[in-house]
């Protein structure tokens, strides 16, 4: 078999995700330009930085919604710029949420959360149904089992979202810009979700707008400016930025 | 002058009549059950992937939408013939208002698929679904709810155009209206009579499709959900 197809057993302290100075560009717009970092395993990484620095699209890289112009990038022991990757075996070792939830919403919440696990890995319905109320339960949604996806609030929504993904049981998860589509009161209880998360060990790269957040939850926070890393360290750099933008950035908020 | 109006010789030809409807709903029927397998698949092939396929299923959308179903109904007819193939007029006529239908229907689903927001599609990638999965779970289904007004009155549409057919004699509710009013002399009681006949058949179809809008859209039945 093919070493990208099936990864081989990864070594226990190799990096979950590594991106080795990415580039991509759409059209004539240089979006990552020569872009690395590396996730651990356990790790959360938090991706910083203004719109259009580059942060969601290098997180979408990773899960091969984009492909990329040059350098590498390694999830969990493939290499996600080889042409010939299986996308759908890296789908099942990666978990993506969305800004807009996406829920299917002409399925239940049960629905919705048992149909990648029944279509993609075959567990049998009852199995599958059993693993949907273990997910929900995670995410504090157990009683809305049988709701469609509109009685749910946004936060609601989100976090049954984020229980969907859990269900494939992914080796990473991938968070871009979860809460931002939500007020604040219904975004404190979708990052107590990913604390949560964080707390039981999963791997994790976020892309987000709430700093105080990203300070008390990041192992790395990754800042990015014009598509370059332009400082990266752990959470206290957040509080003492070594570069001009990194402060005027915090500085700001935004 | 006094209107006179004399029900009676088309009434007491009703037999005729309920047989001719049948037949009207027998070639309705199969005209939207094989014209909705061909509009998925023909809106699948439209939405892209190979441009031979799309131009393909473009040219026939186009080449139905731009010329008059009785036209369609006498190629069909003329073309089995002239290959030296023998049908009865009910096939062909199965044939010619299913080749239409599907057509229609290719554009109606088409327009369903196309609304389905791309976010769907990543979660349903993201979630490492095949193509084929996020098409039968994603988009079909959904895309059909949308539309599903629109396909129940282009099917409705289908049902009372098949009046058409009765120009190659197939045997449904028009082509016995003809055959009534030429007996009788009682042309307009007959088509009076058929023109209530048609509205209680598109009735029976609106009806028709609402149960089964309400078996296939769960969502629907348990919310009310318009559509």
């Amino acid at each position: 078999m093919n070493a990208h197809v099936n990864p081989p057993s990864v070594p226990p302290n190799a990096p979950v995700v590594a991106l080795r100075n990415v580039h991509k560009s759409f059209g004539s717009l240089k979006v990552l330009d020569g872009v690395s970092f590396t996730v651990g395993r356990g790790e959360v990484t938090v991706l910083i930085g203004r719109s259009g620095s580059g942060k969601s699209t290098a997180l979408r890289c990773i899960d091969r919604f984009e492909t990329i112009d040059g350098g590498e990038i390694e999830v969990c022991g493939r290499r996600v710029d080889d042409a010939g990757l299986d996308v759908r075996a890296l789908r099942q070792d990666v978990g993506i949420v969305f800004q807009s939830y996406n829920l299917f919403p002409h399925l239940t919440i049960e629905e919705n959360i048992t149909l990648a696990p029944h279509a993609v890995k075959k567990v049998p319905k009852a199995e599958a149904r059993a693993l949907a109320a273990k997910v929900l339960a995670q995410v504090g949604l157990e009683e809305k089992l049988h709701a469609y996806p509109e009685q749910l609030s946004g936060g609601q929504q989100q976090r049954a979202a984020i229980a969907r993904s859990l269900a494939m049981q992914p080796k990473v998860m991938l968070f871009d810009e979860v809460t931002s589509a939500l007020d604040p009161e219904l975004t404190g209880e979708v990052l107590k979700v990913i604390e949560a998360l964080a707390a039981e060990g999963m791997t994790m790269v976020l892309v987000t707008h709430e700093m105080s957040f990203a300070r008390g939850i990041a192992d790395q926070v990754v800042f990015m400016h014009k598509g370059k890393v332009h400082e990266a360290g752990p959470a206290g750099i957040l509080s003492s930025p070594s570069t001009p933008e990194l402060a005027q950035f915090v500085g700001t908020g935004f | 002058m006094g209107l006179v109006l004399d029900f009676s010789v088309v009434l007491d030809r009703w037999q005729a009549l309920l047989d001719g409807a049948t037949l009207t709903l027998q070639l309705a029927f199969i005209a939207v059950v094989c014209g909705a397998a061909i509009g998925v698949f023909g809106a699948i092939g439209r939405r892209g992937g190979n441009v031979l396929v799309e131009r393909l299923c473009g040219a026939y959308v186009e080449a139905i939408r731009n010329t008059p179903l009785l036209v369609q109904i006498f190629l069909v007819y003329f073309g089995l013939s002239s290959l030296g193939l023998q049908f009865s007029a009910f096939t062909v006529a199965a044939v010619a208002l299913t080749i239409n239908v599907g057509a229609y229907t290719t554009e109606i689903m088409r327009a369903g698929f196309d609304s389905i927001h791309k976010g769907q599609i990543e979660a349903a990638e993201g979630l490492g679904l095949s193509r084929a999965q996020i098409y039968w779970h994603v988009i079909i289904w959904p895309g059909i709810e949308r539309v599903y007004p629109a396909l129940t009155s282009q099917f409705v549409l289908l049902m009372l155009a098949s009046s058409v057919t009765s120009q190659i004699s197939a045997e449904e509710l028009t082509a016995v209206a003809n055959y009534i009013q030429s007996e009788t002399y009682r042309s307009f009681e007959t088509y009076i009579v058929v023109a209530l006949i048609y509205v209680a058949l598109s009735f029976i179809m609106r009806f028709g499709f609402w149960l089964l809008g309400l078996a296939l859209f769960p969502r629907r039945r348990r919310l009310g959900t318009p559509l």
